[in-house]
This record gives C-alpha cells, sequence and structure tokens, in this order.
C-alpha cells in the first residue's frame, strides 16, 4: 500500500493522518479499528474517495452521534474542503472546577479577620449540610463535595427475568432437581428451587444547567457523579439551550477528571432554558426507546423555562407513560412559602411522582434515600 | 465461489438486489468488509428500516439456514446455547433400570449415557457454530441491546473463538464460520469490546427514489404512481419530527393497504382512511390530522 501520492505522502500516511484527525476532534479510536481501516482501503482499493469514505465510516465510527464530525473531517482532509475550523477550535466556555466560584473574595477575607477556619469545616459539619448551595463559601463546598463522595446508594431493585437458585421453597426448578437425581439413581432426594433475581433498575439524572440554576448545578454535577461512581447502570444528561449525554464523561472515578471532561463536552453552561424541548430531545433520542422504559428518571432542574410550557406537559406526560417513577428536585422548593410559578414547573408538577428539594446536603441526603426506597 | 470471496462492493449491490433488498452503497461497503474479513456486522438504526431484512437476503444469497436469536431481557446460555433436555434423560435412566440394564453397567457409564449429543437441545448459538458440510449459516442476533452487560460479555467471547466448550462434551469449534449480523436498536451503549470486532453500519431511511424502488420491489401490486406518492408522502411525514416516523416496512404496509381498497392516486378521504397503517402513535396521528392533508398532497403530485 507504499504508492505515492504527490509525489510526497503514501497512501498509509495519509490514512493515518486522517485518523490522527478524527482523534484530535475526540472521536475515540482504538489501534485496531485503525488497522481495520487500512485493511479495509486495501481490500476496497484506494480508487476512488467513495470507497474511502465508507471504509472508515464502518470501521471507526460506532456511533451516529460521531458521524458529522467525521463528514467535516472527511471533507477536509481528502477533499481539501475546510468546514472545520469553527469547531476544532472551539474551547469549553466555561470551566466550573473551582475558578469562579461565588464568594471567594469575600471568604479571603473573613478568613484573615476570624482565623477559625477549620470552624467552619467541623464543629458546624451539621449546619452546613443543611445550608442552602447558594449561600456556601468555597470551603464549605469544598468540603460539600468531599462529603458528596461518601453518599452512596444503590437505588431501587426490580424483579429481572433471570432465574437464580434459592433455598427458599419457591419455583421448584425441574431441571436442577432432575440433574441432581441423576446421582440418585433419577430418584428425586432433593428437590431445587428457584427464583427471580433482583436487578438494579436503571436511573437516568436529567440535570439543569441554564443561567438560573447556575449555582446549584455546579454542585448538582458533583451530586451526579457521586450517584455514577456507585453503580453502571446510571445515564446521566444536562438539560440547557440543548440535550447532552455526559454517562461517559462522569463514569471516570477521579471526581475533577470526570468534571473537567464534562465541562468540555457540554457548551450550553448557564444558557438559556429549553426545558420542553431539552426534555423532548430526551424523549425522541433515548428515553422512549428504551432508556426510560421501566427506569427511574431523577430531574435536577428549577423549572424556569422560556420556551412553550405546553411541551413541557406534553413530553412529561410521555415521559411518565414509559417510566416507573419520576423524581423531580427542584432547590428553588426549599424557600419558604414556595409555589410552583415557574411556567415550566407548573406545567411538569402533574405528571411527576415526587417532588423534593434539593438545596443542601441533606435535602440530597434525603433525595437518595427517597430513590433507594 | 461463495459469498465469503465476494469481488468488490458491487457485485454485493447486485446480489442483494437480485434477492428484492436494495441497499446504499454505504450498507454494502459494511456488509463487504465483514463478508470478506470474517467479522460481524454491526447494525443500528431506527426500527423498520430492514435490519433484520438484510439477514434474511444474506442467507438467501449464502444459501445456508438463517438462524436467529431474539434477544431479550434475563436471557442466559439455556436459551441461547444449549440446554439439556432432562425430561428425556430421566427417561432414558427409566428405561435402563426398568430393562435392568442398571444391574450390569456401572453408574459412569450410566452417566456418560446421559450426557449424550442425542439429549442436547441445540439453541441458536451452538447451531450455528455446528455446520458442516454446508453453506455457511447467517446467524442474526436481534436487538443486543436489550441482553443485559453479562450475555454481552458472553457473546463476544464466543463471536471472536467461534467456539463453545460444554463441560460434559467437550468443545465444539465451528467448521463452516457463520455469518454474523447483530442488530441493536441502541437503548444502551453496547461495550466497546464488541463494538471493535465488528464492522458499523447506521441504516438511514432510504430517499424517495430508492423507497419507491423498494415498494415496488416489495408490493409488486402498487404501482408506480402510487409508490412515488407514497414515498414522497412518507419522507414528507419523516420530516414533520414525529415521536414515531415511519419506516420503511409501514410504507410498504401503507402501499399495500392502499391498493387493498382499490386506491391507486392518494386523496384526502384514502389518507385519512389508511393513517393508521402508516403511523402508530395517536399523537402523531393527530398532528399529521390538524396540519391538514392538502400540504402532503400538493407535495406528492408534483413531479
Amino acid at each position: 500500500m507504499n504508492q505515492v501520492i504527490d509525489g510526497q505522502k503514501t497512501l498509509d500516511r495519509y490514512l493515518v493522518d486522517f485518523v490522527d484527525l478524527l482523534r484530535n476532534t475526540g472521536v475515540k479510536i482504538s489501534l485496531g479499528s485503525s488497522i481495520d481501516f487500512g485493511l479495509a482501503v486495501t481490500l476496497l482499493g484506494a480508487g476512488s474517495s467513495e470507497d474511502i469514505y465508507w471504509a472508515g465510516r464502518s470501521t471507526l465510527i460506532n456511533r451516529p452521534e460521531d458521524v458529522s464530525i467525521y463528514n467535516k473531517v472527511f471533507k477536509k482532509h481528502w477533499l481539501g474542503i475546510d468546514s472545520l475550523a469553527d469547531e476544532v477550535n472551539k474551547l469549553p466556555a466555561l470551566d466550573f472546577l473551582f475558578d469562579d466560584l461565588p464568594d471567594d473574595s469575600e471568604f479571603e477575607d473573613s478568613s484573615k479577620s476570624e482565623n477559625e477556619v477549620l470552624n467552619v469545616k467541623y464543629s458546624s459539619l451539621e449546619i452546613l449540610s443543611s445550608k442552602d448551595f447558594s449561600n456556601c463559601n468555597r470551603v464549605e463546598l469544598q468540603e460539600l463535595f468531599r462529603l458528596m463522595n461518601e453518599i452512596r446508594f444503590t437505588g431501587e431493585m426490580k424483579k429481572s427475568r433471570r432465574m437464580v437458585a434459592t433455598k427458599k421453597h419457591r419455583k421448584f426448578d425441574f431441571e436442577k432437581s432432575v440433574r441432581s437425581s441423576f446421582r440418585t439413581g433419577g430418584e428425586i432426594v432433593n428437590k431445587r428451587f428457584q427464583e427471580s433475581s433482583k436487578r438494579r433498575r436503571r436511573l437516568v439524572l436529567l440535570l439543569d444547567i441554564s443561567g438560573s440554576m447556575e449555582v446549584y448545578a455546579r454542585v448538582l454535577i458533583r451530586f451526579v457523579h457521586a450517584v455514577m461512581l456507585g453503580r453502571s447502570d446510571v445515564e446521566a444528561f444536562t438539560l440547557g439551550t440543548r440535550l447532552t449525554r455526559l454517562t461517559k464523561e462522569l463514569s471516570t472515578r477521579n471526581p475533577d477528571a470526570a468534571l473537567s471532561r464534562a465541562s468540555e463536552a457540554v457548551d450550553d453552561w448557564s444558557g438559556g432554558t429549553r426545558l420542553g424541548e431539552g426534555i423532548k430531545e430526551f424523549n425522541d433520542h433515548w428515553g422512549i426507546r428504551g432508556m426510560a422504559r421501566g427506569a427511574t428518571v431523577l430531574i435536577l432542574s428549577d423549572g424556569w423555562d422560556r420556551g412553550d410550557s405546553e411541551i413541557v406537559a406534553e413530553q412529561m406526560k410521555r415521559l411518565r407513560r414509559v417510566t416507573h417513577r419520576i423524581v423531580w428536585a427542584n432547590p428553588l422548593k426549599a424557600t419558604p412559602d414556595y409555589e410552583p410559578l415557574a411556567k415550566g414547573m407548573a406545567a411538569a408538577l402533574p405528571h411527576i411522582d415526587n417532588f423534593v428539594e434539593g438545596n443542601s446536603f441533606d435535602s440530597l441526603k434525603d433525595l437518595s434515600m427517597l430513590l433507594t426506597e | 465461489m461463495g459469498l465469503r470471496d465476494v469481488s468488490s462492493v458491487e457485485k454485493v449491490l447486485e446480489e442483494l438486489s437480485s434477492r428484492n433488498y436494495l441497499a446504499d452503497r454505504g450498507l454494502a461497503t459494511a456488509v463487504f468488509l465483514s463478508l470478506r474479513q470474517n467479522r460481524p456486522l454491526l447494525l443500528e438504526g431506527e426500527a423498520g428500516v430492514g435490519k433484520t431484512e438484510l439477514a434474511k437476503s444474506l442467507s438467501n444469497w449464502a444459501e445456508g439456514d438463517l438462524i436467529r436469536l431474539q434477544c431479550y431481557e434475563g436471557i442466559d446460555s439455556n436459551q441461547a446455547v444449549y440446554e439439556w433436555d432432562y425430561a428425556r434423560q430421566l427417561l432414558h435412566l427409566r428405561t435402563a433400570e426398568a430393562s435392568g440394564r442398571t444391574r450390569d453397567i456401572s453408574t459412569d457409564v450410566l452417566e456418560g449415557e446421559l450426557y449424550d449429543e442425542r439429549f442436547l437441545i441445540r439453541r441458536p448459538l451452538l447451531q450455528a457454530l455446528s455446520v458442516k458440510n454446508a453453506p455457511p449459516p447467517v446467524l442474526l442476533i436481534d436487538e443486543i441491546d436489550r441482553a443485559d452487560d453479562e450475555f454481552e460479555a458472553f457473546l463476544l467471547e464466543i463471536l471472536s473463538e467461534y467456539s463453545i466448550t460444554i463441560p460434559e462434551l467437550g468443545t465444539y469449534r465451528s467448521e463452516v464460520k457463520p455469518i454474523v449480523v447483530i442488530t441493536s436498536n441502541r437503548t444502551r451503549d453496547l461495550h466497546d469490546a464488541l463494538k471493535r470486532r465488528c464492522f458499523y453500519h447506521w441504516v438511514e431511511h432510504p430517499d424517495v427514489d430508492r423507497e419507491v424502488e423498494i415498494i415496488r420491489i416489495r408490493a409488486p401490486k402498487v404501482s408506480l404512481l402510487l409508490a412515488e406518492e407514497v414515498a414522497k408522502a412518507a419522507a414528507f411525514l419523516r420530516g414533520m419530527d414525529l415521536y414515531k416516523p415511519p419506516g420503511v416496512a409501514e410504507t410498504i404496509d401503507w402501499a399495500e393497504a392502499l391498493v387493498t381498497i382499490g386506491v391507486n392516486d392518494l386523496d384526502k378521504d384514502s389518507v385519512d382512511e389508511t393513517l393508521g397503517t402508516l403511523i402508530k402513535y395517536r399523537e402523531d396521528q393527530e398532528r399529521v390530522r390538524s396540519r391538514g392533508f392538502d400540504e402532503i398532497l400538493s407535495l406528492v403530485r408534483q413531479g
């Protein structure tokens, strides 16, 4: 395959560069897949760009989400059409690790005057855990994040279709009983029983990251990560001006690494809210086709929606029909005299099973308990 | 020359279309690569775009069996690989007792008899690996995303070795490697390891021209005029942001329904009466109806 194109680069060089370019735009490609790509091009012959295009599509790409980026990279690399510049240079808009948390400067001042930092952390842990996130300073938040990593919950169990052996006298296991009887000359001496095994219900988390939720979203994303750490069948999405799936990004154990990956993946932090459309997108592409079926769905949002609240109602109704339970955590609910005046919230309310707070560590602990019931 | 040595993507297109399956070039390339490299083909896409149908056409081309494993939650090796026929084993044991043979032979021998191939029930995966001196079977693993992770890992093991070990009998290694087609509806992500083993193709809805051809091939009674109208209407509806846009299977059903009630040219009444064969969510139907049929009808009438 060492034929020379345009006098300098060999074909394999072109192929390797193409794979590199794709990797740089964030498409995950294993070494094995890139070798497959080379083999595929050899098999098809590099006669036409169409063959190379499809060779790459069937070996390098395995999620429809990556197709549009593949098309752009392909055009640029093989056809010299550059529509890629904006995409690649677009850097994450907002880093939400610690750099611009509120109350920062204020805290610096107070620590100088009071020099009782440790007090905040330990003696008033109880106060801290019930304190609204929006009133916490940097050190307190840090402490909360540490605490949050200790939240573990197993989630709801449901009956699986898979049967397991049991000593309890449940369903008679004919096969095992007969099988064990071969040792006793075909006489069933020991009866064997089986019962349905239990498996975890899938949990889907939808976190609102629009402007009005900004203060809470920074903390709640930590909570989302903590929830994901404990178990495997959790899916996480952010709802902003659009829907972004963060399941892969947040599956990393290290919270800082997970969060920085998540912040790279999401580019609509603190933007507007299109709650209804976000839920619709979730329903259309993920939820209704299976992800939400029989699952517990937790929506973390203040319910502010600039879009049409009819859409929220309609989409919640759709979602409710396939889910096991919808829990809505609204940080604003903790305020005294709270009434669900936000259009989106009011529209969603008739379609949810549990309406809870989500503004403090304590309320998140309660929430975890609720989800474990 | 078998289909494993198919010479080009064009040849794949030709063979499939002679079996009434009209593939686009992307799908044909993925099929070509998986045939030549002996690797599974992983198809994802909306329901009703013809994923399962492809496996049928491939098996027709291979002149081998189509072995289908429909996945579901809780599927395990008893349903997917093999199972012992306990009832018959027990019967065998009783017969041996009744005839007095048990007195003359040792328990080991008797137990050996019980775990004989004739008491083995072959489930799809074992069936696909035990083909001998015959054309390769097509193994269709349908909707793998419905099975759980554990099953997927187990499947991966079988697909990388093409062999299965049964403790009582030994290892079955396939002589004729099956052509493996895996479909998924993406209700969850499949493991990267499984994806890496496969050639991947995302199956899309066909464009209008191809859909006309598909309708004409699948439903020969449908006139060219009607097929064109149906395909255009379907394309329009797919652009309407419905909860469940109609798939190819639905458009074929719709065209046949229209012919059955004696319609050769779409009009308001006939669309209204038969809408249920095309669009299967009540909300979607309401949406289409409230928008009125004029738009669709004027669109399909354009040349």
